[in-house]
């Protein structure tokens, strides 16, 4: 199990090899999966049923000709019963990604409980992202936006979180972005 | 085993005799038992049709002479009559157009008279068998027909009508909605939609589910959003508690063709509509399943701790996602699934050997915290490892299946699945842990084009464990296990297995007649079926095909029944149901198959699946 915490040691003598941890977070159909799925397949279905439990992904990316990115990924379910299990995930998680839905109120104070149970009990070096999912219903209809962009980004500022509005729908924002940057940053 | 399988041949051995009486088509049948003996309280009707009958013996010349005797009947009203009995004299029986063969007829000629007719006997035992011969006619249809060399012509032909071929859907009242049963009901956001339509909508659906608290909180429904049907459900709810109330529950009740049945688990009520003719066992059974889907998810101690704590609890919030789980599995009873009704498994069809490298190729790699494990290819299981003391509960492992293949949840997401679950057959008290990883895809094959796979060919690997820690060796399991299955040729085997379904009837039994069986293993809680497809594969013919093996699985399994054997004859096909202590046998031919042909055909199937036993199912699996 030590093997899999952290960023694994580089291979070969200029290829970079990374290996990151991350964990999706969030209330029940903000879009978690949804995420996922663009991530590592670049797919979108409009029709997903709620995942059970927990599905654990991986993608490999490569970042430029030497470096190359594994990402491990828990896609976590959102359902209140499930709570207790997410200690399991986030435990030894590089980056966190806490999504919640921006045409629901109530699902920023969830990310937000979310946010606050990983700076409390997660590994204290842990990147933490707040995205806000289904822009693309905003972006047809501003009336649905239920959440205020300003005001998201004015909490992750201040509780020092990585902050992006994006749609898995339209790839817009793609967390691959976000994965990106993470990466970066680690690297 | 050994001695199960022995008695297996002695059982059929009777069950032939009795099955083959009267078929022949040279030899004379052998002799019926004795008929028994109406009861003590002789039917009525058949004995006032008895003594209607009277009057046009009498008037006819008989040669009898000690077998006319005045015979003093009393109705159970409480009024007499008077008749001769006796006159079984050829003449009489001339003039019937009903010919009875050779014994039977004999035993009621002017020489078996005497013994027959004593003047002990009453006419109340007689009577029924005065009555026979009508129901002898329909009984032995099959040898009556046989004389005619026109008729013998066109049995050949009989195999050609296939069951439900003649039946058109516009007359078919019950079905010819189902095409639209799945369909769903527009919701309030659809403005042209008024209440009113929406629920003539939920009113044309011929089966429904429903579950509630016991305070009246609605939790499910199959059709129409919560809102829409609220009220029906406070009707439900009233009703049912009126009879709780009274410390009297209520079980079920009709409303014409539309059976309701309730079932009360802990603080849940459960109720199932049907317009499609189950029985109520059945759809008890049905219901039950919900019950267990929702133990799943919840645990006995969790869920009666929800209700104990706020009996006024929205259920619906602690199951939240689950919605999907529940449909499927009311979908799948609603279509009709031979698993569900006969409560057993079906199992991937593989020679013994390949299933002996499967189940130690499995065993080889096992993680120390294992449970369970399972491979299923296409929803049929093809190898199982337990420890010697568990076995695996049939309604257990419905749960998982459904949740695997039937719902979309799992398999969409792709990747490796950790999923919390009871299983309330196993403990209904504690969750267990199961990894769940659909091969496809991430193992090409050379001789499998990727994205070629339906949802009936893949092959998934099920890991179950107590310990919710274990994710990680698991998946080391897994890997290790395909490789191994991978180096052993194996995962093609399996493959090439699930391609190629289910057996069609022609392979198994050749020249049969019969378009479709279901044959349970009881001691191994197994079943196997030929193929759907062609006649079988569209909604409406496999839904009819499925009515009938209820129906017949209703009729034998009735209590105080005793059945053995049911052959029964529609306009629109013919079934044989056949069950013995071994195994279960339920098959469906044309209308105009006879009961000669069916019984050739049934036995040759049996026949087969003994021969084959070892591959068609599991027999202990491995163990460890």
């Amino acid at each position: 199990m030590s093997t899999r915490g952290g960023p694994a040691a580089a291979r070969g003598m200029n290829a970079r090899f990374a290996q990151f941890k991350l964990v999706l977070l969030g209330e029940s159909a903000v879009g978690k999966s949804s995420i996922v799925l663009r991530f590592v397949k670049d797919q979108f279905d409009s029709y997903r049923e709620s995942t059970i439990g927990a599905a654990f992904l991986t993608q490999t990316i490569s970042l430029d000709e030497n470096t190359t990115v594994k990402f491990e990924i828990w896609d976590t379910a959102g359902q209140e019963r499930y709570k207790s299990l997410a200690p399991m995930y986030y435990r030894n998680a590089n980056c966190a990604v806490v999504v919640y839905d921006i045409t629901q109120a109530a699902s920023l104070d969830k990310a937000k409980s979310w946010v606050k149970e990983l700076q409390r009990q997660a590994n204290e070096n842990i990147i933490i992202a707040l995205a806000g999912n289904k822009l693309d219903l905003v972006t047809e209809q501003p009336d649905k936006r239920a959440v205020p962009a300003a005001d998201a980004e004015a909490y992750a500022n201040e509780a020092g979180l990585l902050f992006f509005e994006t749609s898995a729908k339209t790839a817009e924002n793609s967390v691959l972005d976000i994965a990106d940057q993470d990466s970066d940053q680690e690297a | 085993m050994r001695t199960g399988r022995e008695d297996a041949g002695v059982s059929r051995a009777n069950d032939e005799e009795h099955i083959n009486a009267n078929d022949g088509d040279d030899t004379p049948p052998p002799p019926l038992p004795p008929r028994p003996l109406p009861g003590p309280q002789p039917n009525h009707e058949i004995l006032i049709a008895a003594a209607a009958e009277r009057p046009s013996l009498q008037s006819k010349p008989t040669t009898a002479v000690s077998s006319m005797s005045i015979q003093t009947l009393s109705f159970p009203d409480g009024t007499r009559g008077t008749f001769t009995s006796g006159g079984d004299d050829p003449s009489a029986k001339g003039s019937d157009n009903v010919v009875i063969p050779g014994d039977l007829a004999s035993t009621r000629g002017p020489n078996a008279a005497p013994d027959d007719l004593d003047d002990s006997m009453s006419v109340a035992t007689f009577a029924p068998t005065l009555r026979a011969p009508g129901d002898l006619a329909s009984l032995l249809g099959g040898a009556i027909s046989k004389r005619s060399p026109a008729w013998k012509l066109l049995r050949l032909q009989s195999a050609t009508i296939q069951p439900f071929e003649t039946m058109r859907l516009e007359d078919d009242p019950t079905l010819s909605e189902f095409p639209k049963e799945f369909d769903g009901i527009p919701d309030e956001t659809e403005k042209d939609w008024s209440d009113w339509d929406r629920l003539v909508v939920w009113k044309s659906k011929l089966k429904h589910y429903m579950i509630l608290s016991s305070a009246g909180k609605p939790i499910y429904s199959r059709h129409g959003d919560l809102a829409l049907i609220n009220s029906s459900m406070g009707v439900v709810q009233t009703i049912i508690s009126f009879y709780e109330g009274a410390k009297n529950p209520l079980m079920g009740f009709a409303a014409g063709n539309t059976r309701f049945v309730i079932v009360i688990r802990g603080p849940l009520y459960f109720v199932a509509i049907s317009k499609l003719g189950e029985s109520d066992t059945q759809l008890r059974a049905q219901l039950d399943a919900l019950y267990m889907q929702i133990l799943s998810t919840l645990t006995l101690p969790t869920l009666t701790h929800i209700f104990a704590n706020r009996p006024s609890t929205d259920l619906r919030r602690p199951l939240e996602g689950t919605e999907s789980l529940l449909s499927s599995l009311a979908d799948c009873f609603t279509k009709g699934s031979p698993s569900a009704l006969l409560g057993a498994l079906e199992c991937l069809k593989i020679r013994k050997s390949h299933r002996h490298a499967i189940n130690n190729a499995f065993l080889k790699s096992r993680a120390d915290n294992l449970l369970y494990g399972l491979i299923v290819a296409g929803g049929k299981l093809v190898s199982v490892i337990r420890p010697r003391k568990h076995s695996l509960h049939p309604s257990d492992l419905q749960l998982i299946f459904n949740m695997l293949f039937e719902s979309g949840g799992v398999k969409a997401g792709g990747g490796d699945n950790w999923i919390p679950l009871c299983l309330p057959a196993f403990n209904n008290r504690g969750y267990l842990y199961m990894y769940v990883n659909f091969l496809d895809g991430e193992v090409a094959s050379p001789t499998t084009p990727a994205g070629a796979h339906s949802i009936h060919e893949e092959t998934a690997i099920i890991l179950i464990s107590p310990d919710k820690e274990s994710f990680f060796t698991l998946q080391q399991m897994k890997d290790d296990v395909v490789a191994e299955l991978q180096k052993r040729g194996s995962l093609d085997i399996i493959r090439t297995a699930a391609r190629q379904g289910r057996p069609q009837v022609a392979e198994v039994a050749p020249g049969s007649q019969i378009s479709h069986f279901l044959f349970k293993s009881k001691a191994n809680v197994q079943f196997c079926m030929s193929a759907l497809d062609p006649a079988f594969s569209d909604a409406v013919s496999h839904r009819r095909l499925m009515s009938l093996y209820h129906n017949m699985h209703a009729t034998v399994h009735a209590k105080h029944a005793h059945l053995k054997v049911i052959h029964s004859v529609g306009t629109d096909s013919t079934s044989l149901a056949w069950v013995t202590p071994i195994f279960e046998f339920f098959c469906i031919a044309g209308p105009n198959a006879s009961r000669h042909v069916m019984t050739q055909g049934a036995n040759r199937v049996i026949q087969w699946a003994k021969r084959e036993e070892e591959r068609l199912f599991i027999i202990g699996g491995g163990v460890f």
